[in-house]
């Protein structure tokens, strides 16, 4: 019986798909433990390029400005969309509609003409291109960002919750801090993931947005190559790689976790 | 009923009128401004300079000529991302079957094995490419050693390494919608056609296919715009013959220096997509309605 469900080919394309997939990061991987300055001829096994990335003053400054951005982009954007969440839940149909489509711009329009848009606005305003600038263009997009997975998770709440608290006379501030953070925390806090994920990652609006002194570490990779493809990028890109691995590791594994912790509190 | 209203939703809503709605108003007022002598734009001289220049060009005398270059640029960027999206479609349907009649436990962690590359660094995956793909690099190495070519493979700095790259950026987009709709296809619909004497080829064309359009519309959607506006691809990996939209917008903001060209390109590729969505929108409402 099982065995129709099998359709022939599939698992061949399936595997040839994740070869695809992991190919270029299993090279990157490799190639940057080369002792080698020929970047693609293998002569040994060296971690000097790792050494030479984590003493790198101008890298180090660009992977500070890095985090201050995603950790400022974050706490805003996820803030944002956890109280939109609740305001959408139960707004009418038609501000619900007109609402969610503004919450979801940011993803509907393309990189490049948010960055031309964001960048027009900064200049006609006259704000001076700095860190300030990447992070409310970081903003816009770690909204929708945050916003899609605590929604999913609210749409798995009982709305009964809330409502019993409020007919026991919780005030509103209280059936927040109470009732809906706590429940909607798992979404909050995959929303937040992918918000610093997809903040930490973002090179075209904030290419366009960064001023001199704001180079985030895309940014600085991005410069690098321009000027060449050296051992220190492929160190680089790595550790960089390896960093979002990490994290979406660790985002899946909280998912996993709070999965299991909700089924038993329903079971 | 206790209505607590959109009041929660302002600060998201007005962050997003002010920065994503506001700035895309200026884009499209600015398209209409003339040139700065020395780059920006006169912020009270309008022409529509900018859309002309898209397909006419000026002579020495002011006549209109056609100008093909930058509708070439348009069409180039039309056509790698149709090839992006149907290759991308190729890869991606089987492998979401596969993973959909897989016990849901492997399924899992099939799915984060896609996922993972999705959320890495854009740029730093298309850097992978390059070290890939340059000559006397592994695969140039590999293919010389096999006696398949002899000499470099010249891949790299071509539209075919762009292609490579875009592909590579946004097969998780199109793989991961198609999954989430042939998971939710009823197993009971599958095995009714299989008992009703269907094999499995019909199986798929009459059950599985129909039942999944709706995630595999939603995966060409989610390559096919963001490779229409691809830069990062287009940059590291393509030569200067495989110029985008996205590399001719950035340009006017650097090199050349045309703002009010750049915001018209950026507007023409922006209504391009919502008319291209509105469409798909009104089809899946007429499919639906019939």
């Amino acid at each position: 019986m099982k065995s129709l469900f099998r359709f022939p080919g599939t698992a061949t394309v399936a595997a040839l798909g994740l070869a695809f997939l992991y190919l270029p990061i299993l090279a990157l991987l490799i190639l940057s433990f080369n002792e080698n300055d020929l970047i693609t001829i293998w002569t040994g096994f060296s971690a000097r390029w790792y050494r030479a990335v984590f003493t790198n003053a101008d890298m180090l400054q660009a992977a500070r400005n890095s985090l201050i951005v995603a950790a400022c982009a974050t706490l805003f954007g996820t803030a944002a969309a956890t109280a939109a969440t609740l305001g959408v839940a139960r707004a009418r149909a038609a501000w619900k509609a007109a609402v969610e489509g503004l919450l979801g711009l940011p993803i509907l329009v393309p990189e490049i003409v948010t960055a031309v848009a964001l960048l027009l606005l900064f200049v006609f305003v006259g704000f001076e291109l700095g860190l300030l600038t990447v992070v409310i263009a970081h903003t816009v997009f770690c909204i929708p960002f945050a916003y899609y997975p605590i929604r999913a998770r609210l749409a798995g709440l009982d709305p009964a919750l809330s409502e019993a608290a409020a007919d026991l006379y919780a005030d509103p501030a209280r059936r927040f801090l109470r009732i809906e953070l706590p429940l909607l925390s798992p979404g909050i806090a995959a929303g937040a993931m992918l918000a610093f994920i997809s903040s930490l990652g973002d090179f075209v609006i904030t290419y366009f947005v960064a001023g001199p002194g704001a180079t985030t570490l895309p940014v600085y990779i991005f410069g690098m190559i321009r000027i060449g493809i050296t051992p220190e990028v492929n160190a680089l890109s790595a550790v960089m790689l390896l960093a979002s691995i990490l994290l979406i590791t660790i985002a899946f594994l909280l998912g996993r976790h709070s999965d299991k912790q909700s089924d038993k509190g329903n079971g | 009923m206790r209505r607590r209203g959109l009041a929660p939703a302002a600060p998201a809503a007005l962050f997003l009128l002010a920065f994503m709605v506001g700035p895309l108003l200026l884009m499209l007022y600015v398209s209409t401004l003339e040139r700065g002598a020395f780059g920006g734009v006169v912020w009270d001289a309008h022409s529509l300079a900018a859309y002309e220049k898209l397909v006419f060009e000026r002579d020495l005398v002011g006549r209109l000529a056609l100008n093909p270059d930058y509708l070439a640029i348009f069409a180039r960027s039309f056509q790698l991302a149709a090839i992006t999206t149907t290759v991308t479609l190729a890869i991606g349907i089987p492998t979401a079957l596969y993973m959909t009649m897989l016990p849901p436990r492997r399924a899992a962690q099939l799915l984060f094995l896609i996922t993972v590359p999705f959320w890495t660094n854009l740029l730093v995956r298309n850097f992978a490419w390059i070290l890939l793909l340059r000559n006397g690099g592994p695969i140039d190495g590999m293919l010389n050693r096999l006696g398949l070519v002899s000499g470099p493979i010249d891949i790299l700095y071509t539209p075919f390494a762009t292609g490579i790259g875009l592909v590579y950026s946004f097969l998780p987009y199109m793989i991961l919608p198609i999954f989430v709709a042939m998971e939710r296809i009823d197993r009971r619909l599958i095995e009714a056609a299989f008992d009703l004497g269907a094999n499995r080829l019909r199986v798929l064309t009459r059950v599985v296919m129909p039942l999944a359009m709706p995630g595999i519309v939603a995966g060409g959607v989610l390559v096919f715009v963001p490779c229409l506006g691809a830069y990062v691809s287009p940059e590291l990996l393509g030569g200067a013959k495989s110029m985008m939209i996205g590399n001719l917008i950035q340009a006017q903001f650097g090199a050349s220096r045309n703002w009010p060209f750049g915001a018209a390109l950026a507007m023409v590729l922006l209504v391009i997509l919502l008319m291209g969505l509105g469409l798909l929108a009104l089809a899946g409402r007429r499919r639906k309605s019939a």
